[in-house]
């Protein structure tokens, strides 16, 4: 390429010529390329108006070939940069992807990692030229660009940007843009999901598509801001030279590629790739969808009454995410969250570009397993997040610190709806009753008593997840995470080599958080671990959902348990540590207390704010397991005697939930069924079922007066007052559905 | 990729082994008659006559009747209208205290009863196989969760006439 500058070790010993604008192509703007892209897409619903894929029909092996090389050359980059970043959530995790974008933002390909950001980078690149950097700031070759504005095009303040225009004889032709999530940001707290921020002044760092370096080179004083604003400056240095070196291979690979088969062609061939992607999810709706209107919602418990520092964030809240989708008769597919809650004084607050990367990451995973990922899916899909919700807050002084506290959640009630469809086709092995969030688990860190340096806390074992089940197997146990489909625990060797201060004392199954049903959710697992040779350490936890639950089951299974919160100070582990003894479980709620002594603390909440923690201290932390699907009364007997051998149920539970009774040996782990006491038992709870119900009318009635009398918990009653201060249409089918008078409203007071 | 009929009925019945799910049934593309086949064997396994429009979960369907589309149960029951909210004629068991929620997970594993949150069951009221559980706060209203657009489907995505039309 004539304008790559002479390197040595890395470093620019040349310029590059400038380019002036219009740098699009053909002469346009890039202002103009948008627009006109826009305009194309409105008038004939085709992206650029591609009726005909002529390349992909003309020369198919060419135009597979050249999708094959992109794409290979964005995994490349990412599996090459990640070894160049110490932090364990880039290296051993693969917290971090690589995309490629048309000049005006589009996504062509995307690499393996964090997917939810295919379409982030293209908000921030749409921003870009909307504000007419193109003239004003400028966007030259060797320019590197860096963006982690949620508001902007990001998913929350952790996950970072590194974004360089790559041209062509003097013409834009693409933007490359590699993330990386940082173990932290330089927010209020440690940590990189945090928990205590209330508004944008206390997420931290912040770079909004600012330029941060020409030449290839980052600028001097960007490195030194964000070094010295940050509390792991090493991690930060070395993930930013990871996000460069891997967006410069792209650069690389692609100007080869250009080389190859000439511009115009990989001009057309990128716009043929967005519109494959598009038509693809239109005719995979068409093949494996059931048309018609569908609806489910999630909760999302935001326990701050006796957790918040903030005063304006200490109260209970409860932000409701109701998701309603229509699969159209033409193959369109709609998302509506009318009805969503405003955001509020916690990090949960999620941009549109969030919620739309969330979306992606759910279809890729149950839609479009093998298309052409890319923006073609978001073009097929209206998606409806209503302005100034909470999860479209179009607001820049909030906190977007762990928008994932909307995303998840939202996303359960996604899946069930696709998942009804999927069942209506008869594809019951597609069904996916949804998953356990992960919440971030611990954060935080301390200074190690030998080497006196900081170590940060941030477990990413918390990728492995309880799964739902579907309708023709249960859930994967502790193997999955909704985010990242490339799900790994990691191991914990690696964890501690990072995390010095808090080794592992066990990790194993936790039994009873699977869902109940005729295939259950995938189980959870549970981790102990003690603070050692450490000062300073301020640690908190961060588990969603912990007081309610988030979603439901489905077709009569049962949500999955929620998540709770224990941790032991000043306990007497130095003396067992003698002995060579140590707890090493909380299986059922209590049993940890049986094996220390110490100041127990244990809450309902999944949560607790940053805390100081003691050598000795214990520190628990459990993942959820996944929804489960169909009437438990269904399960098979083998399958619940190998889930009482394996220690996903306790005895008590399944006597109960599922009527089977029996012997457990527990040194043998052997279940061996009592026929005349099961049959008894599942009789009985078909009679409670009787018994214990009313009809769906009375219990209406019933419903309906207490809503009149205000008999509600000050969380819900602040639920439903949010959504009728945003006066949106649910709230006339809240009344009509309640048969309450037109003005009816539920307030605060 | 197509799949037998012996194979769709193992995966209705669960009993299809992994490899042949993982191999046979999951991978795209997948077999275009599937729907058509799952049909074909519900029908065969109810012991009514109604013609199977949709199947709503295991055991819950949309059939075409003498009295037109109807939401019947396996065992027989019509709860309403195909176009009506089924769960209005369950019977409804909503767990909302501890001692309610404790006979499902243990303790500080189920919603803390202050924030008055439900497990609501809804059972069919002739047989009271479970046909759904929600949980919500209370207050929350009943939604319709699936209102399937039977026309269209036959007519312009199978190209069929619909069963029951004229
Ligand atoms: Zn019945």
């Amino acid at each position: 390429m004539s304008q790559e500058p002479e390197t040595t070790q890395g470093i620019a010993s040349d310029e590059y010529d400038r380019v002036e604008p219009p740098i699009g192509w053909d002469g346009q703007t890039l202002q103009e390329m948008l627009d006109e892209s826009e305009q194309l897409l409105e008038d004939t619903g085709r992206y650029h108006g591609r009726e005909r894929l002529e390349m992909k029909e003309d020369e198919p092996f060419q135009y597979e070939r050249m999708f094959s090389r992109l794409r290979g050359a964005l995994v490349n980059a990412r599996e090459t940069a990640l070894h160049i970043s110490a932090s364990a959530i880039v290296r051993e995790i693969g917290e971090l992807a690589f995309q490629l974008y048309t000049p005006e933002g589009d996504c062509i390909a995307t690499s393996t990692g964090i997917i939810v950001h295919v379409h982030t980078g293209s908000l921030a690149i749409k921003y870009m030229i909307e504000e007419g950097y193109e003239h004003g700031r400028t966007i030259q070759p060797g320019d590197i660009f860096c963006n982690n504005d949620n508001d902007l095009g990001n998913v929350h303040t952790a996950d970072v940007h590194t974004l360089i225009p790559i041209f062509y004889d003097d013409e834009l032709i693409a933007w490359a843009d590699g993330v990386t999530h940082e173990v932290d940001i330089g927010g209020s707290t440690r940590g990189h999901d945090q928990l205590a921020s209330t508004t944008r002044y206390e997420d931290g760092l912040y770079a909004t598509c600012e330029k941060i370096g020409e030449n290839d080179e980052v600028y001097q004083d960007w490195r030194d801001r964000a070094e010295r604003g940050t509390r792991t400056p090493m991690f930060w240095d070395l993930d930013e030279k990871c996000r460069v070196a891997g967006a410069h291979m792209i650069r690389e690979a692609l100007t080869d590629l250009v080389d190859e088969v000439g511009v115009e062609r990989y001009k057309e061939f990128t716009r043929e790739a967005i519109e494959e992607g598009r038509q693809t999810l239109e005719s995979r709706v068409q093949e494996r969808l059931f048309p018609g209107t569908y609806r489910d919602a999630s909760f999302m418990p935001v326990p701050f009454k006796q957790e918040g520092w903030n005063p304006v964030s200490q109260k209970d809240m409860l932000n409701h995410l109701p998701v309603e989708m229509e699969v159209g008769g033409d193959g369109g597919l709609s998302l509506d969250m009318t009805g969503a809650s405003p955001p509020g004084p916690h990090p949960y607050n999620c941009s549109e570009g969030s919620m739309q990367g969330g979306l992606w990451v759910s279809l890729t995973q149950c839609l479009l397993h093998d298309g052409k990922v890319n923006d073609g899916s978001y073009f097929a899909v209206d998606a409806n997040f209503p302005e100034g919700s909470v999860v479209n807050p179009q607001d820049p002084s909030l906190s977007y610190h762990t928008a994932w506290g909307s995303i998840m959640p939202t996303y359960q009630a996604v899946w069930k709806n696709i998942s009804r469809a999927f069942f209506a086709r008869g594809f019951r092995e597609e069904v996916n009753t949804g998953y356990s969030e992960s919440g971030d688990t611990m954060q935080g860190g301390g200074f190690n008593e030998v080497t006196d340096e900081y170590f940060p806390i941030a477990p990413f074992d918390l990728s492995c997840q309880g799964m739902g089940a579907s309708a023709s197997r249960d859930g994967l146990d502790y193997a999955y995470t909704m985010w990242n489909p490339e799900t790994d625990m990691g191991d914990i060797e690696e964890w501690e080599l990072i995390e010095q201060g808090l080794p592992f004392l066990s990790r194993h199954i936790k039994p009873n958080t699977a869902g109940h049903g005729k295939y259950r959710g995938g189980s959870g697992w549970e981790t102990l671990r003690v603070v050692d040779r450490s000062y300073d350490m301020s640690l908190y936890k961060h588990v969603r959902p912990g007081v309610t639950n988030s979603t439901s089951g489905m077709h009569g299974g049962y949500p999955q348990a929620t998540n709770y919160s224990v941790r032991v100070h000043n306990t007497d582990l130095e003396e067992q540590f003698e002995d060579a003894e140590y707890p090493i479980s909380d299986k059922v709620p209590g049993d940890l207390e049986e094996d220390v002594d110490g100041d127990v603390v244990r809450t309902e909440r999944g949560i607790y704010f940053p805390t100081t923690f003691e050598n000795h201290d214990l520190v628990y932390y459990h993942m959820g397991g996944g929804p489960g699907y169909g009437d438990p009364l269904d399960r098979p007997f083998d399958l619940l005697k190998e889930d009482l051998e394996k220690e996903i149920y306790t005895p008590d539970i399944v006597e109960n939930v599922y009527g089977v009774v029996g012997n457990l040996d527990e040194e043998e782990r052997e279940f061996e069924i009592d026929h005349d006491a099961t049959e008894e038992r599942r009789e009985e709870i078909r009679e409670q079922r009787r018994e214990e119900s009313q009809s769906v009318r009375s219990f209406i009635d019933e419903e309906r007066e207490r809503l009149v009398e205000g008999d509600l918990s000050d969380p819900a009653r602040r639920m439903y007052s949010g959504v009728f201060d945003r006066g949106d249409d649910w709230c006339d089918d809240f009344r009509e559905f309640w048969d309450l008078p037109e003005n009816f409203e539920i307030n605060m007071g | 990729m197509s799949t037998d009929k012996s194979q769709i009925e193992k995966l209705i019945d669960g009993t299809l082994p992994w490899p042949e799910l993982r191999d046979d049934v999951l991978p795209d593309p997948k077999d275009p008659e599937r729907f058509e086949t799952t049909i074909e064997i519900l029908q065969e396994r109810v012991d009514w006559d109604d013609r199977i429009l949709v199947p709503l979960n295991d055991h819950l369907y949309v059939v075409a009747g003498d009295d037109g589309r109807t939401v019947k149960a396996e065992c027989g029951h019509e709860l309403c209208s195909a176009d009506e909210n089924w769960k209005l004629e369950c019977d409804i068991r909503a767990r909302e205290e501890q001692e309610e929620t404790a006979e499902l997970y243990p303790e500080l594993m189920t919603p803390d009863p202050d924030w008055t949150f439900q497990i609501r069951e809804y059972f069919c009221p002739e047989c009271y196989s479970l046909l759904d559980v929600e949980a919500v706060p209370a207050g929350y209203p009943i939604l319709q969760k699936f209102e399937p657009d039977i026309d269209t489907f036959y007519e312009e995505w199978l190209d069929q006439p619909v069963p029951d039309g004229q």
